[in-house]
């Protein structure tokens, strides 16, 4: 969407930008992936804030230099906080004729392209469905453009290491860090050393790599003298102090619920099956066993649930994680976990869906089979990760209120959380407040077990099979309210449902808080999830220019907090921005009777700041200072604000508006894309 | 089996309040009896005794037993047990299934439970049909068995569990019936197993699939129709008072088994085999001996232990974690780090 480069505030814009968004792009072999983590590691040692966005194809090895084929990184860094992995790029590296192709329409006008002429070939052209080189006619003639042969001038700094030339081009993203480095003022030493000890078996290929490297980075010098290639230093931001990593959500989720098993004093037992995006949770868990982490790859969905229930029942915290249509399989395990009442965390990395969807791309779809998929009136409390590092704590809280409260809770993050990496200062485990998990393991004089008597919070005991004198059953079947015997008499499972109820609703949840703005202004973006990024950009660029906008980030979507009602009632207008087609929007309407409004996005891509602006912008259209209108946007995913409400009338406040039907179910999601 | 310190119990310690809700005459009581029977025999105790279930008639059976209990879901007690058992190798685990369970819907969690050999005995109750539904037919259940769901009889061919178990790589399978006075033997031997133990007991549903093994469990003839195995011993089924003392002889051309008649108790002269519940070839004819020209093979069908999933992931845990720490505020800070103090930064 070449418009969202106006959008960029004017104080941003000059000669030495507070922020730069770089787009590394080629076919799935050309080691994109490995590039972007490598550039966003250098960019996080030189103290810039930073945001990521890896977009790489469901196909594991698609055909050569296909458009199918092409994996992405974007990165948005800057002097300045940042939120976000950036609207439309500033620089596109494109490593073949596919990668331009997909990528140049995100890129801002006036932006500039490096391309490797090397592989521009008739026979890559024709791959990417270009009658002609885009770098010999007026396709770029917007940007500026820097084409030369990486491949060629890639063969030739490792030519010492005696390399075929198909093993030589194996550098040729190394060679293009290189000169990303350079452009960006950055030190070497660290790739350096990450090099040698990546391929400290194989020290040829280190050294070649290392020639790759420092050649990419001379050339910049040298091309400094004559093209459009400039050095920028982005100097680095002003945090917090104390020590910092970059961290992806895959890996926050891992070590939260490491630490949450440790503050509840439990071992770990960790039950997954390999689905996209979730496996990476079971990856990192698998290496990490001297923390009491038994990980278990089971031979499905439903088995990884239920040998984590099984774990649960004896005495572990039980863990499972997936996707949309795994999460789909373990449903019926779910109820069970709710009906016996052991504690269990399933973690959600949401994908695009229904059914196998989009594999990739994320989205924030399974709300609804979060809070209410299962069969049956089956509570279960559910919270959302806004971003990698906030992973971290909300593992941590899933792992408190499952323990606390003997109950199965959902943690959902996203494709966008689990792969996005961003910096995070690394949290001293002193000083989190431990929670240890409390058996029953003895009787009082005269006391009669009864394995579903509850405590203040309505967590039933938990007993571990192997203590004397509590033997029990436990089971799917509907139960008696103390003993556990199976009893289907209708007052019992009146009592055992509101039970049920009564004990999700009771979980403490901390109160909701603004959190960009005040209570009571004229609209409230409420986000929950990974939107939290784009909106709060948004919501501080438009009030920048004045707006009464307040943002609202959601992380306890059940039960949702006490107070959110009447936060939310304190506002004008609510707009509710999602990655799926109004989820959220209908569990505050349902709870709260607030009228709150979509802005729906379901195109596997994330919201854009300038989506954002733009229907922030409409609320405050006719008014004085309002320059948010001006962006053009996807008009599809707008709410109609110049239909009636449902009863047909028109709102005479100023701002009127309409919300009840999701308006973002037909959206052209090419268009969003780009 | 994990039971290092045998405990004094007597069959009335195994038996819950519970009132058993089988239907009056059903093969589980039976069974329930026999199992009841065969814990204090092997010095079980009761607290470190876990029974897992699935979903079906026969998975009521942890309710009526005064240990730990947990009827799970449909299918998954396979995998709810594998779980109990990582968490805790020291439980003692005993999984109740049954034909629709454990081979149908939980089919799968069947097979891998098997293939880990997750130590536990697993108890496949097979009456051939779906009781709990209301009588249709099972994965078990004979061609052109009429039920509900096939009114003019099934036409598909049914599986053979222990075949099944065999080819999902169990050690230990073994076959019983409800009634038998055998079957707390049966389960005595899968308890000794370490590892998964599989035995299949044919269990009569009175009420939808009535006597269905009456031809090989009837009391009348079962001489001549049951052969009882047991290790080191030869394969005699029969009787001098039935008909004569037969036997299975090895064709080593077809490499299947013959009925031979024994005379004068001489089983050698007639070839007859010795049972060896290690060789796993003989186990798997055994085990897919057609029934009517052959006996039905009962008792240890195979049994060579094998290590176990537990041991495995206890040894895997020991030699990832050696020598190192749990620090979690060092592995927090893993990876490249640096700090923030206003001036510099470090790469560390
Ligand atoms: S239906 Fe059949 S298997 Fe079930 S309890 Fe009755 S007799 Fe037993």
């Amino acid at each position: 969407m070449a418009s969202a480069a106006d959008t960029r505030p004017p104080e941003t814009a000059g000669a030495a930008p507070d922020s730069v968004v770089v787009r590394f792009a080629g076919d799935s072999g050309d080691g994109m992936q490995l590039t972007g983590g490598q550039f966003t590691l250098s960019t996080a040692l030189a103290g810039n804030d930073l945001a990521t966005f890896p977009d790489f194809p469901a196909e594991i090895r698609a055909p050569q230099g296909t458009l199918f084929g092409v994996s992405a990184f974007q990165i948005n860094f800057g002097s300045r906080s940042i939120n976000t992995a950036g609207d439309a790029p500033d620089v596109l590296i494109a490593m073949n004729p596919a990668a331009l192709k997909v990528n140049l329409p995100a890129l801002k006008p006036g932006g500039l392209v490096i391309a490797d002429t090397g592989e521009f070939t008739k026979r890559n052209l024709d791959k990417a469905k270009y009658d002609a080189n885009p770098l010999e006619d007026d396709t770029l003639a917007k940007y500026q453009v820097l084409a030369f042969d990486i491949s060629a001038l890639t063969i030739e700094a490792v030519k010492p290491f005696g390399l075929g030339n198909k093993d030589a081009l194996r550098s040729k993203n190394m060679w293009t860090l290189g000169l990303a480095l350079w452009m960006f003022d950055r030190s070497r030493e660290p790739l350096h050393a990450w090099l040698k000890q990546k391929f400290a078996k194989k020290p040829d290929i280190a050294d070649a790599n290392i020639a790759a490297l420092d050649a990419g980075h001379a050339y910049g010098e040298t091309a400094e003298l004559s093209g459009p290639l400039k050095q920028t230093h982005i100097g680095p931001v002003k945090s917090e102090p104390g020590l910092y990593r970059t961290i992806t959500g895959a890996e926050a989720v891992s070590l939260g619920l490491v630490a949450g098993a440790q503050l509840a004093e439990l071992p770990m037992f960790f039950g997954g099956y390999p689905i996209t995006p979730a496996s990476a949770i079971l990856h990192h868990l698998a290496r990490l066993k001297e923390y009491g982490v038994t990980t278990f790859q089971a031979e499905d969905e439903i088995a990884a649930i239920c040998a984590a229930i099984g774990a649960s029942y004896a005495g572990s915290l039980g863990v499972t994680s997936s996707s949309g249509p795994g999460i789909a399989l373990k449903t019926e395990a779910m109820g069970l976990a709710i009906m016996v009442e052991l504690p269990l965390v399933i973690v959600n990395s949401q994908r695009g869906g229904p059914s196998t969807g989009l594999p990739t791309k994320t989205e924030q779809s399974d709300l609804y089979q979060a809070v209410y998929g299962r069969n049956g009136d089956a509570p279960m409390p559910v919270i959302a990760c806004r971003s990698p590092s906030d992973a971290f704590d909300c593992a941590i809280e899933a792992t408190r209120i499952a323990t606390q409260y003997m109950t199965p809770v959902m943690l959902l993050t996203d494709g966008y959380i689990a792969n996005a990496a961003e910096p995070w200062k690394v949290p001293d485990p002193a000083q989190f407040a431990p929670f240890p998990a409390r058996f029953k393991d003895s009787l009082a004089e005269g006391e009669d077990f009864a394995p579903y008597a509850r405590d203040e919070k309505g967590a039933r005991p938990w007993v571990k099979p192997g203590t004397p004198g509590l033997m029990h059953r436990v089971g799917g079947i509907e139960k008696h309210a103390t003993t556990g015997n199976i009893d289907y008499s209708p007052d019992n499972h009146q009592a055992m449902t509101d039970a049920r109820a009564k004990k999700v609703l009771g979980v403490e949840v901390p109160e909701q808080d603004v959190a960009l703005g005040e209570a009571g202004g004229k609209l409230a973006v409420v986000g929950w999830g990974s939107t939290y990024g784009p909106i709060r950009q948004a919501v501080r660029r438009a009030r920048e220019k004045g707006h009464d906008v307040a943002q609202i980030h959601v992380r306890h979507i059940w039960p949702l907090p006490a107070n959110l009602g009447e936060l939310l009632r304190s506002f004008d207008r609510v707009l509710v921005p999602e990655m799926n087609t109004g989820q959220f929007k209908t569990v505050l309407r349902d709870q709260f009777l607030v009228d709150a409004e979509s802005l729906t996005k379901t195109s596997g891509q994330p919201f854009q700041i300038a989506e954002l602006e733009a229907a922030i912008a409409r609320y405050f259209d006719g008014i004085d200072g309002n320059e948010g209108g001006e962006v053009e946007v996807n008009e599809q995913q707008l709410p109609n604000l110049e239909a009636g409400h449902d009863d047909g009338s028109y709102s005479d406040a100023p701002f009127h508006g309409e919300g009840a039907v999701p308006s973002g179910t037909d959206t052209d999601s090419e268009a969003v894309n780009q | 089996m994990n039971a290092p310190v045998k405990i004094e119990t007597t069959l009335k310690d195994w038996e819950t309040d519970q009132e058993v809700r089988w239907c009056p005459g059903c093969g589980d009581y039976a069974i329930l009896k026999a199992v009841q029977r065969t814990l204090p025999k092997i010095g079980a105790d009761p607290a470190n005794t876990v029974f897992i279930s699935g979903i079906g008639c026969s998975s009521r059976f942890p309710y009526y037993m005064e240990t730990y209990g947990f009827h799970t879901i449909h299918g998954r007690a396979p995998a709810v047990a594998t779980g109990v058992k990582l968490a805790n190798p020291e439980l003692d685990i005993w999984l109740v299934t049954g034909d629709g369970d454990g081979l149908s819907i939980g089919g799968n969690h069947m097979m891998h439970v098997l293939r880990r050999n997750v130590d536990m005995q697993i108890m496949l109750f097979n009456n051939e049909i779906y009781g709990l539904t209301k009588g249709q037919y099972s994965p078990t259940s004979r061609v052109g068995t009429p039920s509900p769901s096939t009114p003019r009889g099934s036409v598909d061919a049914p599986a053979n569990p222990c075949a099944f178990a065999l080819g999902s790589g169990a050690r230990f399978v073994a076959r019983g019936f409800d009634v038998s006075k055998k079957l707390p033997e049966v389960l005595i031997a899968a308890h000794e197993h370490r590892g998964a133990a599989f035995i299949e007991i044919f269990q009569n549903c009175i009420v939808y699939n009535k006597d269905v093994f009456d031809d090989f469990a009837a009391p009348k003839g079962a001489e001549d129709r049951q052969l009882w195995l047991e290790d080191g011993e030869p394969m005699l089924f029969g009787s001098e008072k039935t008909g004569g003392v037969k036997g299975l002889r090895l064709n080593t051309d077809t490499l299947s088994f013959e009925v031979v008649e024994v005379a004068d108790g001489d089983w050698q002269a007639a070839g007859v085999r010795v049972h060896d519940t290690k060789n796993r070839v003989i186990a798997h004819l055994l085990a897919e001996l057609p029934f009517g020209p052959y006996p039905m093979a009962m008792g240890v069908l195979y049994d060579d232990p094998a290590p176990t999933f537990s041991d495995g992931m206890i040894a895997e845990r020991e030699a990832a974690t050696k020598g190192k720490e749990a620090n979690l505020a060092k592995l927090l800070q893993s990876g490249q780090t640096w700090t923030v103090d206003g001036t510099a930064q470090d790469p560390v």
